[in-house]
C-alpha cells in the first residue's frame, strides 16, 4: 500500500471516528464540539480547528484555570517571592508544591516556592471584604519571613467578584515596606482556561514589576552575550539543563522567567540582548512588551530532541556574532557522542511507535522533534488552552493526516486512543490511569512523570530512557488474564 | 559532561555534578541578588527560636501549610461512593482539574467528575445556563445513574440557587424528570473537606429519603435490623471498607455501607477503564431509612448528616476514626449490642494477634514523643492507638478542627498518664508545628506527605499517616481500621522507628556498635 493511500484512509478514519465521538453529545454541543476535532491536511497547511474557546460545561474537560495559569505556572516559581493564594484555602493546596519547579534556596527563610501561603477565606471575609485581611497577611510576612524580595497577590474566585480593592492595598503596603508587592486578577472565572491566566500575570510583571522598579540598578555588567530564558519553568530541572548549553556556547544568562528565578532576574531582563522565549503559549505577552518598549528582540526555540536543539541553537546564534555562532557548533559537537549513543541504545527498541498527545503550552508540538529522533511518530495531538497561532506552528511540526484535538474531554481522548491503538499517551495525571488500565503505556508530559530534566542534550537521554521504560515495561504483556 | 546512555542519570544525580553545581553558584553570585551567607544562617537560626514561635502563634491572618482542603473536595468524595455517580461540580471550571489531579496523586487511580464551567458571564447573569447545559451534555456523554451536584465558591459568592437550578434543568429537558439528582451547597470558605462530605453526603441521603426532590413520596421508615456504615472522607477509604466488609460478614451483620469508594478507586488493570465502578446501590441508599441504627466511624465528618439520620427516628453512633485495640473493641462491641450478634472468635484471635504484636514490639515505642497532625477524627483515633502504645503524644494538631475537636482530644490525653505532657492545637497550621518541633522537640512525626517539609527542616522523623499521600504508593490499599488495620499502623510506625535507629547506627567506628541484627 502506498503511502498516499495509507494517509487517506487515516484521515477517512479520523473522520469516522470524530463523527462516532460526536454522536454522543446533544446536538448543540456536538456541533461546538466538532469545531474542535479536525485532521491535519498538509495540502492547506492548517489543523483546521477553532481554539482559544470556552469549555462546554459538563464534560470533564482537562483544562485548568487563570489561577492556576497565574500562580501555578508564572509566578509560582519565583523563589524569592511570596506568593499568596488568596481567597479559600483549596486553590492554594491543590497546587501546593505539585508543579515541581525547581530551584536552590532555604525554603521558608529565603525562599518560598514549596510553601502555601492562603488568606484562608472565611464567611465574613467574603461578606465585609478580605482587604484589611490582606493588609494584615503582608505585615505578617514581613515579621515572619523578613529575608522576602516581595509578595504576589494571586487572586482566587471571591476576590473579584466581592469587589476587593487589591491594587490599593498592595499601592499602600509597597510604599510602606519599600518591597515589590503585585496585585495578580487571576481570578479562576477569567477567560476560558489558563492562558487567560498567563497573560494576567505577564501584565503584572509589566505593570508592578517593569513600571514601579525601585530603582535597583542591576548588579552586573552588561556584556554583548546576554540573554535571558523566557517561559521555563524548570520541571524537573529543565532550565537548568538548557541554561548549561547557552552558557557552553558563549552567552550568559542574566534571567531565568520563571523556574529557580528571582525578582532581580525579572528586573534585570530589559538588559538583555536577545529574550529566547521556550513557553509561547505562557509568555509571548512578556516578550512582546520587552521588544516594543526596550528594544529586545526575541526567538523562540525548542529544547527536546538533539534535531531541534541543533536548530535552534543555531537559530539563537545567528542573533550574534561568530563566537556564538562557532560556540553553537562546538556545543552541538561535543554532545554528538552522548546523542548518538542514546539513539544507539533506545532507537532500536521504539522505532516506528505511535504516541498521541495531548498537554498544554508548547508541548503538543515541541515534544514531536524528540519522539521522531527516536524513529517514533505522533499521529494525534492537541492542546488544552492553545491559540490558533500554536495550531498555526504546530502545522511546522505534523505530518499529513494527524488527528488533532482542542480541549479534549475525557470521553472523546478515550474513545480516540480506543481507536487509534498508540503504542504511548502522552498527558496528564488526570489522565494517566485512565490510560493505563486500558493496558495502553503512559508517561505524564507535564511533570515528566517525577522525572526530567526533559530539555537539552542531558535531558533528552532521560527523556529517551522514560519513553523507552513506559513503553517496554513487562506489565503491559499481563494485562489480559491468560486463561 | 556526566550524562551517560549506558547509565542515564535524572534530577537525582545529574545537578549534583561539578558543571551544575558551578553553574547554580554562578547564577546565584552574579544574578540573584542572594541574601549573604551570614544573614541567611542568622534567620534561619531565628526562625527555630522561641521568640519566633511566639510571633508565629501570634498570626491572626496569615494561613502558611494548612492541613486541611477545601468543602467540594469532600463533596466529590462522598458522590463518589455512590453506585454509578457523576460528580458534577457547579462553578469554575479549574476546581474540578484540582479535586481530581489530588485524588489521582493519592489514589494513583482516574477520578472523575465535571464542572459546570461558569466564566465571567455566568458570574455577571448566574450560571443557570451552565448548569442546565452541563447536566444534558454530563447525561448524555457518561451516562451516570444519578448527578450529585456541589458548588465551588464562585458559584456560592454570586448566590446560585441549586434547588431552583435543578428543578429548572429537569424542565428544560436536561434530566429526566425522574433522575437522581441530589445536591449540596458547599461553599470553600466554610470549614473544610470534611464539612463537604458531610454536607454532601446529606443532600444524597435526604434526597433519597425526603421523596427525591418532590418527584416521589417521602418514604416512611419501617425499622429492621439492618446496620447503616458511613466511613467518613478516609484517605484508606479503599483498605478500610474492605476490612470493615469483611468484619461485618465475620459476624453475619447485614449492612448498607452509605458511600462506598472501594472499588472506583481501585479498579484493575485488565484493558478496560471502568470510569465507575461499585459504590452503594441507589436503591439501598433509599432503603437505608429502615435500618435500625447508622454507624459512623469518623464523627466530625458527619455532624450534619448523622442529625439528619437521627431525626428519622434511628440511633447513630459516631466514633472518631477508631485505630487500635480499644477503639475496635468499641467498635465491634456497639456492631453486637445493636445487632445482637456475638463478636465470632475468628474476631476475638485476630485481637489477640494484635495485642500480641504490640507485646512484641512496644518496648521501641514506649515513652517515645510523637506529633501528630492531621483531620479531626483522625488525630483522635491516631493518638488514640500511640496511649495504647504507650507512646507519649506531645504535640496534636488539626487545622480543621475546633474548640470541641480540641475538648475532646484533652479528655482522651486526661484518660491516660501517657498523655499528660500532650497539647491539643485546633486551627493551626504546619508552620506552626514547625515551630513546636523547633522549640519542643518530639522523636517522631505523623502526618500527611506535607510533613515532608517539617521532617526536612527539623529532621524529625515522618511516619506517614493521612490524606494526602502522594509520596509513598499504595498504603491507601491497606485498612488501618479493625484489628488487622491496627496491626498495619503498628508495622508503618516500627518499619520508621527500626529504619531510623539504623541510619543513625551506621557510623563506622563511631557508633556502629549499635548497628544490631537483632531488634
Amino acid at each position: 500500500m502506498s503511502d498516499i493511500v495509507a494517509v487517506e484512509e487515516i484521515k477517512e478514519r479520523n473522520k469516522q471516528l470524530i463523527g462516532e465521538v460526536l454522536e454522543a453529545y446533544p446536538e448543540k454541543f456536538g456541533k461546538r464540539r466538532a469545531k474542535h476535532l479536525g485532521t491535519f491536511e498538509e495540502s492547506k497547511g492548517e489543523c483546521g480547528i477553532k481554539s482559544n474557546i470556552k469549555s462546554i460545561p459538563g464534560v470533564m474537560t482537562i483544562r485548568g484555570c487563570a489561577y492556576a495559569g497565574s500562580k501555578g505556572v508564572v509566578w509560582g516559581p519565583i523563589k524569592d517571592m511570596v506568593h499568596i493564594s488568596h481567597g479559600p484555602v483549596g486553590c492554594g493546596q491543590y497546587s501546593w508544591a505539585a508543579r515541581r519547579n525547581y530551584y536552590v534556596g532555604t525554603t521558608g527563610v529565603d525562599s518560598f516556592v514549596t510553601m502555601q501561603f492562603t488568606s484562608d477565606f472565611q464567611e465574613k471575609d467574603i461578606v465585609f471584604g478580605g482587604d484589611k485581611k490582606l493588609s494584615k497577611i503582608i505585615d505578617e510576612i514581613e515579621e515572619l519571613f523578613p529575608l522576602n524580595k516581595g509578595v504576589s497577590i494571586q487572586s482566587e474566585c471571591p476576590i473579584g467578584l466581592i469587589g476587593d480593592d487589591i491594587e490599593a492595598v498592595s499601592k499602600a503596603k509597597s510604599k510602606e515596606y519599600g518591597k515589590t508587592i503585585v496585585p495578580v486578577r487571576c481570578e479562576g472565572f477569567r477567560g476560558v482556561s489558563q492562558s487567560l491566566g498567563h497573560h494576567i500575570a505577564n501584565d503584572a510583571i509589566r505593570d508592578w514589576v517593569f513600571d514601579k522598579k525601585h530603582d535597583r540598578p542591576a548588579r552586573f555588567e552588561s556584556t554583548p552575550y546576554d540573554v535571558a530564558i523566557i517561559g521555563d519553568y524548570n520541571i524537573g530541572g529543565d532550565a537548568w539543563s538548557s541554561r548549561i548549553l547557552l552558557e557552553e556556547m558563549g552567552l550568559r544568562v542574566i534571567a531565568q522567567w520563571s523556574g529557580d528565578g528571582t525578582l532581580a532576574e525579572l528586573e534585570a531582563t530589559p538588559k538583555a540582548k536577545l529574550n529566547i522565549l521556550h513557553c509561547y503559549r505562557s509568555m509571548n505577552y512578556i516578550s512582546r512588551h520587552m521588544e516594543e518598549k526596550y528594544g529586545t528582540p526575541w526567538v523562540e526555540y525548542n529544547f527536546f530532541g538533539p534535531s531541534k536543539i541543533a536548530g535552534s541553537l543555531r537559530e539563537i546564534a545567528s542573533h550574534f556574532d561568530d563566537t556564538i555562532k562557532e560556540g553553537a557548533e562546538r556545543v552541538i559537537a561535543r554532545y554528538q557522542a552522548l546523542t548518538d549513543a542514546t539513539i544507539a541504545k533506545y532507537r532500536p527498541r521504539l522505532e516506528g511507535k505511535k504516541v498521541m498527545l495531548f498537554v498544554g503550552g508548547l508541548r503538543p508540538r515541541h515534544v514531536i522533534g524528540a519522539y521522531e529522533d527516536l524513529g517514533m511518530e505522533v499521529v494525534g495531538t492537541g492542546y488544552e488552552f492553545g491559540h490558533n497561532d500554536d495550531y498555526q506552528r504546530t502545522t511546522h511540526y505534523i505530518k499529513d493526516g494527524t488527528l488533532i484535538y482542542d480541549d479534549v474531554t475525557s470521553y472523546e481522548f478515550e474513545k480516540f486512543v480506543e481507536k487509534v491503538q498508540p503504542d504511548l499517551v502522552g498527558s496528564g495525571i488526570k489522565e494517566k490511569y485512565i490510560f493505563q488500565k486500558m493496558g495502553v503505556p503512559f508517561r505524564q508530559m507535564h511533570s515528566w512523570d517525577y522525572s526530567g530534566p526533559y530539555h537539552g542534550y542531558d535531558g533528552f537521554a532521560i527523556f529517551a530512557r522514560d519513553m523507552d521504560m513506559a513503553i517496554n515495561a513487562p506489565v503491559w504483556r499481563m494485562t489480559k488474564t491468560p486463561w | 559532561m556526566s550524562q551517560n546512555a549506558e547509565k542515564v542519570i535524572d534530577h537525582f544525580e545529574l545537578f549534583r555534578g561539578p558543571e551544575y553545581t558551578e553553574m547554580l553558584a554562578n547564577k546565584k553570585c552574579m544574578f540573584e541578588d542572594p541574601v549573604l551567607p551570614e544573614e541567611l544562617t542568622r534567620v534561619t537560626e531565628w526562625t527555630k527560636s522561641m521568640e519566633y514561635r511566639e510571633k508565629n502563634f501570634a498570626r491572626e491572618a496569615l494561613t502558611i501549610n494548612p492541613a486541611k482542603a477545601c468543602q467540594p473536595l469532600g463533596a466529590v468524595f462522598a458522590a463518589l461512593g455512590f453506585e454509578a455517580t457523576l460528580p458534577f461540580v457547579h462553578g469554575s471550571q479549574g476546581c474540578v482539574a484540582y479535586y481530581r489531579s489530588h485524588f489521582s496523586r493519592h489514589f494513583k487511580e482516574p477520578t472523575s467528575a465535571v464542572s459546570s464551567s461558569m466564566t465571567e458571564d455566568a458570574a455577571v447573569f448566574g450560571g443557570l445556563n451552565n448548569l442546565i447545559d452541563g447536566m444534558a451534555n454530563a447525561f448524555s456523554l457518561y451516562k451516570p445513574k444519578m448527578i450529585a451536584v456541589s458548588t465551588t465558591c464562585m458559584a456560592e459568592v454570586i448566590g446560585d440557587d441549586l434547588n431552583a437550578y435543578i428543578k429548572n434543568a429537569k424542565e428544560k429537558g436536561s434530566v429526566p424528570q425522574d433522575f437522581d439528582v441530589p445536591f449540596a451547597h458547599t461553599p470553600a470558605f466554610v470549614g473544610s473537606h470534611v464539612t463537604g462530605y458531610d454536607n454532601a453526603l446529606k443532600g444524597i441521603i435526604e434526597h433519597f429519603w425526603n421523596g427525591k426532590a418532590a418527584t416521589t413520596p417521602r418514604l416512611e421508615r419501617k425499622a429492621n435490623s439492618k446496620l447503616n456504615f458511613i466511613g467518613g472522607f478516609d484517605g484508606y477509604t479503599v483498605g478500610n471498607m474492605r476490612e470493615i466488609k469483611r468484619l461485618f460478614d465475620l459476624m453475619g451483620v447485614e449492612y448498607t455501607i452509605l458511600g462506598d469508594n472501594s472499588d472506583v478507586w481501585d479498579t484493575p488493570s485488565d484493558g478496560e477503564f471502568r470510569m465507575y465502578d461499585g459504590g452503594t446501590r441507589l436503591e439501598d441508599a433509599a432503603n437505608a431509612i429502615h435500618a435500625q441504627a447508622t454507624i459512623s466511624m469518623q464523627e466530625f465528618c458527619t455532624v450534619k448528616t448523622l442529625d439528619l439520620i437521627e431525626a428519622s427516628g434511628q440511633e447513630v453512633i459516631a466514633f472518631n476514626h477508631p485505630i487500635g485495640v480499644e477503639g475496635t473493641d468499641r467498635f465491634l462491641m456497639e456492631v453486637s449490642r445493636l445487632t445482637g450478634k456475638p463478636i465470632p472468635d475468628a474476631i476475638a484471635k485476630e485481637r489477640g494477634r494484635l495485642v500480641d504484636a504490640i507485646a512484641d514490639s512496644n518496648a521501641h515505642i514506649h515513652g517515645k514523643k510523637f506529633a501528630l497532625y492531621g483531620d479531626p477524627d483522625l488525630t483522635l483515633g491516631l493518638a488514640a492507638f500511640l496511649l495504647e502504645l504507650g507512646a507519649e503524644p506531645t504535640h496534636i494538631l488539626s487545622t480543621n478542627g475546633d474548640k470541641d475537636w480540641e475538648q475532646k482530644v484533652q479528655a482522651l490525653l486526661a484518660s491516660s498518664p501517657f498523655g499528660k505532657n500532650c497539647h491539643a492545637y485546633s486551627g493551626k497550621d504546619l508552620w506552626h508545628m514547625r515551630s513546636l518541633l523547633f522549640t519542643e522537640p518530639v522523636d517522631f512525626l505523623i502526618g500527611n506527605t506535607y510533613g515532608k517539609f517539617l521532617e526536612r527542616d527539623t529532621k524529625t522523623p515522618l511516619i506517614r499517616v493521612g490524606f494526602p499521600i502522594f509520596d509513598r504508593h499504595h498504603h491507601h490499599r491497606y485498612p488501618v481500621w479493625g484489628y488487622q488495620g491496627g496491626l498495619n499502623v503498628l508495622v508503618t510506625i516500627l518499619d520508621k522507628i527500626f529504619d531510623h535507629m539504623d541510619a543513625t547506627t551506621n557510623d563506622v567506628s563511631k557508633n556502629d556498635y549499635s548497628f544490631d541484627i537483632i531488634r
